[in-house]
Formats: C-alpha cells, structure tokens, sequence
C-alpha cells in the first residue's frame, strides 16, 4: 500500500502522499486539521508546533515519513491536564491578538508544563524560544504560563 | 486628525453627520461572512456546509463569542440583532487583525444596549460599502487606528436604538411609562415586578418605531466601557483552540491551491516558461500565466510548491539590476543636502540666534511587515459571480479591484471578511496584490473549482510594499539660554500613497504620510523649516505601522535629547518647556516620568531613556531601561503612559501598548530589507529577524482617564518605544545610534 499511516489526535489515519510531504500540510490539506498553521515553512517561527510523541515538533519541516506510526497530537487534540490548564489561562489572561502563532505557542507551552510543572522565567525563554509572535504577545503568554503553572499545583 | 482620515472626509460627496444606519430591513442577501449559524438554522436546523463553512461559533458557557444568535426577532439596523434565544448578535464593519476592534465595537453596542456580555455574539460584516463603511474614509476599510474613533456615536446609537425598542416595547406590554422601565444584563425590569428578558421582549420590540435619535450615555453611566474585566476579549477562544477560521482554513469542495512563480526582482519581466517538469508533479492540476508571474495550481499545497520548484521561468531582470541599497542610501544622503518641497516654513518672528547648533543625519532601513500569516486568497468564480475570502482590510478596494480583475459588476462579486494573522498595514493596499492575483488565477482556471492563493513567507517578504526607506538631515540652533532658535530639517523618502486612488491625499506636493511627526508635531516650534525629497522607484512603498511616525519619532525624539544635552537640561524638563501650549502631552509625559521614577538612580550600566509621540490623536509617552553588557543591549522594562481619550477596553489597550512595544523593538533591533541587484535578500524570518520572548521587556502601561472621545490605539504605541531605547542606550554611555536597525551599530547579535 502506498502512503503513509500515521495517528493523529487519537485516531489512525493513512494518506495517500509523498513520504517528503511536510507534516504541516498532510494535517491541513489531507485531514482537514486547519488549527496548525503555516508561518515560514524553514522550522523559524513556531506557528506550526505539533506534538510527535510527546515532544514539541515543527510540522513544516518534519517530513511525514518521519512521523509514520507516531503519535501526533495537533491543537484540536490536547487533552491532558496542562494542556486545558495552559488554554484557559490563555483565555483568562487574553493573551491573543491576531492569534495566528497561537496555536504553536500553546502547543510549545503544554510541552514544556507537561515536563516542567514549574517553570522559571528562564526555563519558559528556552521552551518558548522557537515561537515568533508578530504582535508581541510575550508579557502575556509569559503569565499565561506562570499561571498556568500555579493552577496544576494547586 | 490623521491626514488619511482628513483626505478622505475631504473625498466624500456627502460631509453630513449621518450614522448610516440602516432601516431594520436586512437586504436580501446580506453580504456576511459565509454561512451563519443563523442562516444553517433558518435551513431546518440542518447543519450543513455546502459552498460554505462554519464561522466559529463555539463558546465557553458565560463567555462572549463569535458566531450569532440562532434567530434575528429584533433587527433595528446593520449593526446589533437580538435573537429570541436572547443572544444579542453585533455586526463587526472593521477588519480584525488582531488589534481588538471586535471586543471593542461590540462593547459601545453592549454598554448603551444595556446587554448581558456573556450573551453577546459577534460577527464580521462582508463588503458593503453602503452599510459597512468606515466612517473617517468614506468607504470599507480599517487602517489609521480609526476603528473604535470613527464607529463611536454610530455603534452607541445603533445598541442605543435597539434598547429603546425594547423599553418601548415593555412600557406598551406592561401599560406603565418607559421612563419607569430599568434594563441592566439584558433583562428589563419595572418596580411592579414585571419582568422580561431580551429574548422575551425582542419580538414586540421589532414592532416599534425606530428611534431616530435615541439618548446616549453619559460616561459617568458607562457599565461596561472602561470597566475593567468588564469585557473579555470575544475571539480568545477560538484563538486558542485552533477554530478561528483565517483565509487558508477556508474548507469549499474541490478547493484548489496555487503559488505563483513571482518575478524574483523588482521590475522584472516574464520572458518565457517550461512547464513540462511541473505538470508531471504529483498533483498539479494546472500551470498557467498570470500577470503576476506564472500561477502552479495543484489539489494540494504541498504539490503546488514541488510543481513551482520543477517550474522553469526566464525573466528579464535589467530593469531593476541597478537597484542597490547601498546605492540609494548614497543617492538619498546627497537629496538631503539638495533644497526639497517645503512642509513647514517658520513663523514670522520666530527664528532666534543660534549661540551654537546641534546637527544629525538618519538613515532608516526598507521594512517588510511580515505578519505571521502570508498572504492568501480564496477566490471562487461559480454561476456568473465571483466570491473572495481573505483578511480584507480595504474591502471596497478589493470589492473594485477584484470585480475588474473578473471582468464582472461589483454587484457581482462578493467578498467574506475573515479575521486575518496580522497586518500591521500589509493587507491595506491600494492594488489589492494577493486578492487580485488569486482573481486573476481563478479567471486563468476558467472558474473550474475555487482556488486559494498561498503566498509562502518568502513570496509575502519579496512583495515589495515596504515601509520605504529614509533619510533625515537635521541641523537645530539653540540659543544661550538653551532654547531652540532655529530647526532645519529635511525628510528624503517615497510618497506611500502617490500614484494610488489616495493620491489625493497629496496637498502641495507633500505627501502628509511623509512628513507627520515632523510637522505636524505636539511641540510648539514655529521655526519649523522642513523640506521634503519624495524619490520615485520601482518598489512599492506601504504604511507600517504608525506610518510616518515610524521614522519622524525616531528623529525628533533622538533630537530632544541630543538638544537637552547641548543646553545642559534635563531631557523631560527640557520636553515640558516645548509643550506649554499641549497640556495633554505635558500631563502624558509627567504621567510616565512619575509611574517610571524619571531621574532615579540607575545601576551601572544601565539607564532609563524617554520619549513622547503623539499619532493617531494619541498622546503616548514611554520610558524605557536599558542595560548595556559587553556592548550589547537589553531592554529591561518599558513604561508606557496612554491617552487616548475614553478608555472603551482598558485591556485591549493595553495589549496594544505592549504589542507595539514588542513589534517596535524587533524592527529597531533587527528589521531591514536590503536591495541587491534588484532583489530583495532578507526573505524569511531567518535573515529577517523577529523579537523573540526572552527579548521581550516587562512593560507597565498607564491609561490618563479622559472623558473625551476615544482615538486609536493600535498604532500610536509604536513610535516612541525605539527613540526612547536609543536615548536610554546614549544614556548608559553606548552610541547614539542614527543608522537603524542597531543590529547595524552591533549593539545586538545579528
């Protein structure tokens, strides 16, 4: 069989496309998983960070082979405890302007939760490094995780 | 009044203070934003997407949202309805870009509508220049931090009206005076007892006459403008759970994708292409010629990049392979020395001896905007009509462009307004670059399937339309008791809006989008003797936020403090003295001094830096700290004092100011497009580099309460933030830095 299998959110799926094809565009082209986004397709700015076991990824770059019989998990498929913790208080603190790399920032963040339940401000530059936010949201994506973090301990 | 705004309430054939707003009668195909909930439900309650798709609609229980109310029982005009299932809908005119103009136009709505803020939709408003214009421009656009200032009275009267409807309505129900109802939360009440909510009330309410000039609020009575967490932002959940619906999320059957091979220099043409590579990509559907290069058309996006890159195009790139950088900048120094078109010539009188005399000269880089979402279009020609979805920021110029594009009546053509990845002035432009060339590709398919335009990030970076480059020459005398005797100043850059429909905003051969901040300026200086150069070239120049005063703040900002030195006074002291006749700038600048502790003792190293700008009709002063090490720069906190009249969204004000903030230290730090060859070498976020989060400096904003009408915000938080950096950086004994970006000066790790 031609393609490649791969499960995203939970779910398997096989796709009828070249191994080489991004990670990115089989999930908005082929599945129809829209909320990853395309920012500037050389792993530079964050916008479409997916989840590859666990690990923060950038989809733009990955080649889809290369995610063959992984677990992906893209922004409509967070589920765990940090995850809800870091979306709500990204809505609690509004932090979103145009919103577009947010998707990539919130993705970038529940990794580093996940791992790091508390982080310091040192630890949030190096895990939020590789996310560019035109609109400069950074204050508050910076105290979006910092009580994100104060809700899982609490 | 910013001179976009003055030009065109100039053009409009009709000066008169009428609102426009509509009778409650919607026309029959309102030209929202593809297919409403409401309108799926109004279908049986199917939910279907056919030819359409599915506004984001979900919403956290008590939280204001997008999407609308199921069904519309009171409708007074264009801008609010208030359905039976007591959702209030309001209708969004502007193009949200990210600035907050959403929350904050449904907020004037909810606040006279007496609506409960949990129970309030929102929705974006197709082209429609009838009902949906900005009124400071006289057509449908959002550009020069208008949005809240131009739709202030019209939105309030449009909750206003609808609300006095329903009082109406209750009084005429429960036999007792209006003036006895109260309504607060979306629920009308009267000292009897009786009770009924918004949805209750709304169909008896579309049976009253339309209030032709309802009574508005006093601020005193605000509950929700200026009230802080009063108004959540309404797109921060579908923001954060990836259904926000931008141009590349728009799903239609048979959607096509397609990039254009571009011409890779400025002013190159099309010779000849060899196709016969990309057609055997996997999934290209088509290869065809476009006035804007050569379009590659594929099922997929990924096949319609490989099919571009098998793509074989000689172009003729003589035109521009003069156009160097370097070569202008040189060219531009020499204009500056040149006599210019005067903009500002001194007041009889006012001229002084100079005892001695401060000069400087400031070069200022090519800026691409770089929004975080490139470029996109989706343009569908189906059954004689031609419907387009993008981040329509000049929607009645895109309506035109577009429909001539298509060869087809405006009447034809319909255009969905989706929220767009930012702009920051990228999508404003007058020849509608990404919406007519996916036109004009869907016109080259011959309207086979619907088809989206992706510009890739090198494509949008490579588009021209830069903030232009500049150069100031500034030669200013003082006099012994240190006061500005006599100020020369010369501005060379291009004319933004030459050549295009605002060409008329030109007035004596001065472009005023060259010239703001120089002069006009909030300091009183009547010696002004300003000239400017506008040099003509083949790139074509576009406003970046802030306009004008990305540049002309740098400069007289920069100015005051190399003058403050030269007279020996204090950089804030020396500012006041300028602004005895502009009380609010005065009191905007003591606000940020005092919060920031102006003349405190700093560590070594490290210095604060102020500077005050005044755009848009906003008064914004910052004072910014900074630490050098190792001849490096950071940018330890910013201090940030705001009037801009009523505070409509405290929060949302907020943000901006730390946005701008942000986006202004990145381009200060980094930003430059250079020309070589007539190419463009910076073309994506690797070369042209962005502000990351561990740069971002903590930033404290105060907002002066002010009773006035509200003026923008989007943009005016942008133009102090780098003089004040560079004053800060001279002040800790670094260079003072003319040649921007610093990256330039070293002072940051390019």
């Amino acid at each position: 069989m031609t393609g490649v299998s791969l499960n995203v959110n939970g779910h398997p799926h096989h796709v009828d496309a070249d191994p080489q094809t991004p990670l990115l565009w089989v999930l908005r082209d082929e599945i129809g998983l829209t909320g990853t986004k395309f920012g500037c397709g050389i792993a530079q700015c964050g916008a479409c960070t997916v989840h590859v076991d666990g690990q923060a990824m950038r989809s733009c770059v990955a080649p889809v082979s290369a995610v063959a019989g992984r677990k992906v998990t893209t922004i409509e498929g967070l589920q765990s405890r940090a995850a809800k913790a870091v979306q709500k208080a990204w809505v609690d603190l509004d932090v979103v302007q145009c919103g577009y790399c947010q998707s990539g920032q919130i993705m970038s963040a529940t990794v580093l939760l996940e791992q790091n339940p508390k982080p310091s401000d040192e630890d949030i530059d190096l895990a939020m490094a590789g996310n560019i936010c035109r609109c400069a949201t950074y204050v508050r994506i910076r105290a979006a995780i910092h009580a994100a973090s104060a809700q899982l301990s609490a | 009044m910013h001179p976009l705004m003055q030009a065109f309430r100039d053009a409009q054939r009709d000066g008169s203070e009428d609102l426009g707003l509509a009778a409650r009668a919607r026309p029959p195909a309102p030209a929202r934003t593809g297919v409403t909930r409401r309108d799926v439900l109004a279908a049986g309650g199917l939910v279907v997407a056919v030819g359409g798709w599915l506004p984001a609609a979900a919403s956290a229980a008590g939280q204001a949202s997008e999407g609308s109310a199921a069904k519309a029982a009171l409708e007074p005009n264009q801008f609010v309805s208030i359905g039976s299932d007591n959702l209030v809908t309001i209708v969004n005119k502007h193009h949200e870009m990210g600035q907050g103009n959403t929350t904050g136009l449904a907020t004037l709505v909810a606040d006279e509508l007496d609506a409960d803020w949990s129970l309030v939709r929102t929705e974006y408003a197709g082209s429609d220049v009838k009902r949906y214009a900005n009124l400071a421009f006289g057509m449908q656009g959002t550009g020069g931090s208008t949005a809240i200032a131009n739709s202030y009275i019209q939105y309030r009267t449009a909750g206003a009206t609808a609300r006095a409807m329903l009082v109406s309505a209750a009084a005429q129900a429960w036999n007792v005076p209006a003036g006895e109802i109260r309504t607060s939360n979306s629920v009308l009440t009267h000292a009897s007892g009786k009770r009924a909510t918004y949805g209750e009330m709304a169909a008896a309410a579309a049976k009253q006459e339309v209030p032709k000039a309802p009574t508005l609020k006093t601020p005193a009575q605000f509950t929700l403008m200026g009230h802080e967490h009063a108004t959540p932002r309404v797109d921060s959940a579908s923001k954060c759970n990836g259904t926000a619906t931008y141009t590349g999320d728009v799903k239609l059957p048979g959607l096509l994708t397609a990039v254009i091979a571009f011409p890779p220099s400025f002013g190159a043409k099309m010779v000849s292409f060899d196709a016969s590579a990309a057609r055997k990509v996997k999934g290209v559907t088509d290869v065809v010629a476009v006035p804007e290069g050569v379009a590659v058309v594929a099922r997929n996006t990924w096949a319609a990049q490989a099919g571009r890159n098998a793509l074989k195009v000689t172009w003729d790139e003589s035109a521009g392979a003069q156009l160097d950088s370097e070569a202008l900048l040189a060219h531009y120094r020499e204009l500056a020395t040149q006599p210019g078109t005067p903009f500002a010539k001194p007041a009889p009188g006012s001229a002084a001896t100079a005892a001695k005399s401060v000069e400087a000269s400031y070069e200022f880089p090519f800026l691409a905007h770089a929004p975080m979402e490139p470029q996109s279009c989706v343009a569908w020609l189906h059954d004689g009509q031609l419907e387009t979805w993008a981040g329509h920021q000049f929607p009645s110029i895109d309506h035109q462009l577009a429909a001539k594009a298509a060869g087809l009546p405006m009447d034809k053509v319909k255009l969905h307004c989706l929220v767009s990845g930012g702009s920051f002035g990228r999508r404003a432009n007058a020849w509608a670059d990404f919406t007519v060339a996916a036109v004009n590709v869907a016109v080259a398919i011959k309207g086979r399937a619907p088809v989206r335009l992706q510009y890739t990030r090198e494509d949008d970076m490579s588009a021209g339309l830069y903030r232009p480059m500049g150069v100031h020459a500034v030669k200013v005398g003082l006099t012994d008791a240190g006061k500005v005797a006599s100020w020369k100043h010369t501005v060379v850059i291009q004319s933004i809006v030459a050549g295009t429909p605002m060409a008329m905003m030109i007035k004596d051969g001065i472009d005023p989008t060259s010239a703001e901040g120089v002069s006009p300026t909030a300091y009183d200086l009547p010696m002004m003797d300003a000239q400017l150069h506008s040099p003509v070239l083949p790139v074509r120049p576009l406003w970046w936020r802030s306009v004008g005063n990305t540049h002309t703040a740098y400069v007289m900002e920069t100015m005051m403090d190399k003058l403050a030195q030269a007279a020996g006074q204090d950089p804030l002291a020396f500012r006041l003295a300028l602004l005895e006749k502009n009380p609010r700038a005065a009191a905007t600048l003591r606000l940020v001094a005092d919060k920031a502790g102006w003349g405190k003792t700093m560590p070594a190293g490290s210095a604060q830096g102020i500077a005050f700008h005044e755009s848009f009709g906003t008064a914004v002063a910052q004072v910014a700290e900074v630490t050098l090490k190792d001849g490096k720069v950071r940018v330890d906190r910013v201090f940030c004092a705001v009037d801009c009249g009523v505070a409509v969204n405290p929060d949302v004000i907020r943000a901006q100011m730390e946005g701008g903030i942000g986006f202004a230290l990145g381009a200060l730090y980094y930003s430059e497009i250079e020309l070589k060859a007539g190419r463009p070498v910076q073309r994506n976020f690797d070369q042209y580099k962005s502000l990351r989060i561990y740069e971002m400096p903590a930033v404290e904003v105060f907002i002066a309460p002010s009773t006035a009408a509200p003026t923008g915000v989007g943009e005016p938080g942008v133009p102090p933030l780098a003089p004040a950096v560079a004053n800060a950086v001279a002040r800790a004994g670094g260079p003072v830095v003319t040649r921007l970006p610093f990256a330039r000066a070293g002072l940051v790790s390019a």
